[in-house]
């Protein structure tokens, strides 16, 4: 077990919405965020107005059934996506209506993806794979592997840069995953499902990184239909058909501990 | 071993520090070329046959190119080896009492008929009047039957002959009727082997005469004769010596070769030619010419265009098979789109814009094509080496259509690859990301 006082720490870091200046913009703030699908005769209201603010440095889980709108909250959120109404800013830009090409840049620089299913390159190696973004914002190769290798080591993997996913289990492809979106600098990692293909502790593994990411500063905004995954988390956003029904605060569990190995 | 907690715990993970901006956005064409090559690499075996069919494309345009150039390049020097500008005049159909005899039996023109042909065409650089016939050619235990040709001087010249070894004969030995011969490099093959002739004697109808020169070789003539199969002596040797002049056929010659001038109209110098032999033969307005003129370059051209139009259809064949092989290129392209949708998606996700996606698969079907543009490039040529080489084959490798070959297939692949990278770059990422 670790120390109750570094657990406390861990808690106080993880979750201080308050903390910011009053000056600072939201990471992110959606008014009125709607994502409406035309469907037979009828609309799907797959999101319908959400509003909702994040501060850097929080550590949220967007919770809900299939169908809920988590999803589509993600798509919209991550720039993959653009809502039919409402706004959305990003680190103070307004995003929501910025042309497709303008929105990519704006995800290759602000944000980081992860996936349930990983989306690693399969014929790549780990260090290609977090090589990779920087490839399309036009960084120099040698920075580019200075940084990968620099992300490697973060997520514990530096050892194994030379591996391709096929090479590393289940839990080590998910970490090269993670470094592949941190190797950008985002504003904001975006995990859908993080732990979704993983077993329990290797799930636990994972939530405990981002735990690690969140109170070294790292944004982190977390889809899941699964409690015990936003029970790690600072904040719960729960969806339910398309709406946003609950903006729950609570101390988040610390992941790390409930591995159960004594860390030295 | 929980390495995570560990590394996640001890590094307390900073954040990496800010990336500085990039030189600009989007990939350069090395990267975009370089994941490319890698994702052909991926499937070689598929990349190879996909390129297969422009490969056969563009080989099969560089040898039938190179054998359309190579059978259009041996009608060009057979004509040269005719000689340029050349007008071959001959005795046309001679009737006597209502009987035809057949065009130049009965020789109706005269040594003096050729002499004066360049004193009264201005248009005419040399005219030469030669009786020919066949006979039987002896050097020691060796003998052989070829054509004997009695001529002036001016023959030499307007069928472009060259000396390989020794000279021609002078003005003297023409005039004098001096035993002297030439022989062409077949005959002087077939009498003294390896052996230099110059300085030696045969032996033609028991009559002796000094060889004074073997003619540089010529090869065969567009009618498929062996034109170095050949003796040439002065026309008053043969006369005197070995064609047994009859009172009547004392001056007449078989066939006049005429050489134009460069530059003139060969049309117009073959009509005053006519003009010429209907006056100076006194034939009546009604009556037809007592000369055949033939333009043997005309013959060659003939050949030479059914030659041209003949490559032309080789190569229209060839071009059906590169466009095939350009159809094979999109189909395996767009296989390639499907398979690879959730990679096209992770890169729009992680900042690849549309742009992108769009170039590295272009390139893509481009360097495919161009792969199998290379490689038919290598084949093609070596394929037209070896029938040089081992068909026999007049081949000869045209350049400008390789490099063209090689610009056709990689517009191929762009042309045909535009679709399907088109189709990867307007993927909707959610989508793309979602695919299985």
């Amino acid at each position: 077990m670790p120390p109750p006082d570094r657990g406390a720490a861990q808690a106080h870091g993880v979750n201080r919405p308050g903390d910011d200046a009053p000056g600072d913009p939201p990471l992110i703030e959606a008014r009125g965020l709607s994502r409406h699908f035309p469907s037979g005769e009828g609309v799907v209201k797959a999101l319908d107005g959400v509003d909702v603010t994040i501060r850097p440095g929080e550590f949220v889980a967007a919770m809900g059934p299939s169908g809920s709108g988590k999803s589509t909250f993600l798509n919209l959120i991550g720039c993959l996506d653009q809502p039919t109404s409402g706004t959305y800013r990003l680190a103070g830009e307004a995003v929501g209506a910025l042309p497709p090409e303008r929105l990519a840049e704006v995800r290759g620089e602000k944000i980081g993806f992860v996936f349930q299913s990983f989306h690693l390159l399969p014929r790549e190696d780990a260090l290609a794979n977090v090589m990779m973004p920087m490839m399309y914002r036009g960084i120099p190769p040698r920075l580019r592997r200075e940084r990968a290798e620099m992300a490697l080591e973060r997520v514990g993997l530096k050892e194994r840069m030379r591996h391709t996913p096929s090479q590393l289990s289940g839990g080590q492809q998910q970490r090269v995953a993670i470094a592949r979106a941190l190797v950008c600098g985002p504003e904001l990692i975006l995990a859908d499902e993080p732990t979704g293909a993983l077993d329990s502790r290797t799930g636990l593994e994972i939530m405990a990184l981002f735990q690690a990411l969140n109170r070294a500063g790292v944004s982190i905004l977390c889809v899941t239909h699964d409690a015990d995954v936003a029970a790690f988390t600072g904040r719960t956003l729960r969806f339910r058909d398309g709406r946003l029904f609950e903006d729950e605060r609570h101390a988040p569990v610390d992941a790390a501990a409930m591995i159960g190995v004594p860390f030295a | 071993m929980n390495v995570i907690g560990r590394a996640g715990i001890q590094q307390a993970p900073t954040p990496l520090p800010p990336l500085p901006p990039g030189r600009r956005a989007g990939l350069t064409f090395a990267e975009a070329g370089a994941a490319a090559l890698g994702a052909l690499a991926a499937n070689k075996l598929r990349a190879a046959l996909t390129a297969l069919g422009i490969f056969i494309g563009v080989a099969a345009v560089i040898v039938t190119v190179a054998v359309g150039a190579g059978a259009r390049q041996q009608v060009l020097s057979q004509i040269q080896s005719l000689g340029a500008n050349l007008l071959l005049v001959w005795g046309a159909n001679v009737r006597m009492g209502g009987v035809s005899l057949g065009a130049g039996q009965r020789p109706n023109m005269s040594w003096d008929d050729a002499q004066a042909i360049p004193r009264e065409i201005a248009a005419v650089e040399a005219a030469a009047g030669t009786i020919r016939q066949q006979m039987q050619v002896v050097n020691g235990n060796q003998n052989w039957s070829t054509w004997v040709n009695g001529t002036d001087s001016a023959w030499f010249t307007a069928h472009e002959w060259v000396v390989a070894e020794g000279r021609f004969f002078s003005e003297e030995e023409a005039s004098g009727g001096r035993k002297v011969a030439l022989l062409g490099a077949t005959v002087a093959e077939n009498l003294f082997g390896e052996d230099n002739p110059v300085g030696r004697e045969i032996r033609i109808r028991a009559t002796p005469f000094e060889v004074i020169g073997v003619l540089g070789r010529k090869g065969q003539n567009p009618m498929g004769q062996d034109q170095d199969d050949v003796v040439v002596m002065p026309y008053w040797t043969a006369r005197r010596s070995v064609m047994g002049a009859s009172r009547a056929f004392a001056r007449s010659v078989g066939s006049i070769s005429v050489k134009v001038a460069e530059g003139e109209d060969m049309a117009a110098v073959e009509e005053e030619l006519r003009a010429f032999f209907r006056q100076r033969h006194r034939v009546a307005a009604n009556e037809p010419d007592t000369v055949n003129i033939r333009n043997l370059s005309e013959i060659a051209a003939t050949r030479d265009a059914s030659a041209r139009t003949l490559s032309l259809l080789l190569a229209a064949v060839a071009a059906v098979s590169l466009l095939v092989g350009g159809i094979g290129v999109m189909n395996i392209m767009l296989v390639s789109v499907t398979e690879r949708t959730k990679e096209i998606g992770l890169r729009l996700a992680v900042g690849a814009r549309r742009a992108d996606i769009l170039r590295q698969f272009l390139l893509e079907a481009v360097l495919l094509a161009l792969l199998g543009g290379a490689a038919g490039v290598a084949v093609g040529i070596g394929l037209a080496y070896a029938m040089s080489n081992f068909g026999g084959w007049p081949v000869l490798i045209q350049w400008d259509a390789v490099a063209l070959a090689v610009g056709v297939s990689g517009l191929t692949g762009l042309f045909f690859g535009y679709w399907p990278a088109r189709r990867a770059a307007s993927l909707d990422p959610i989508q793309a990301l979602r695919h299985e």
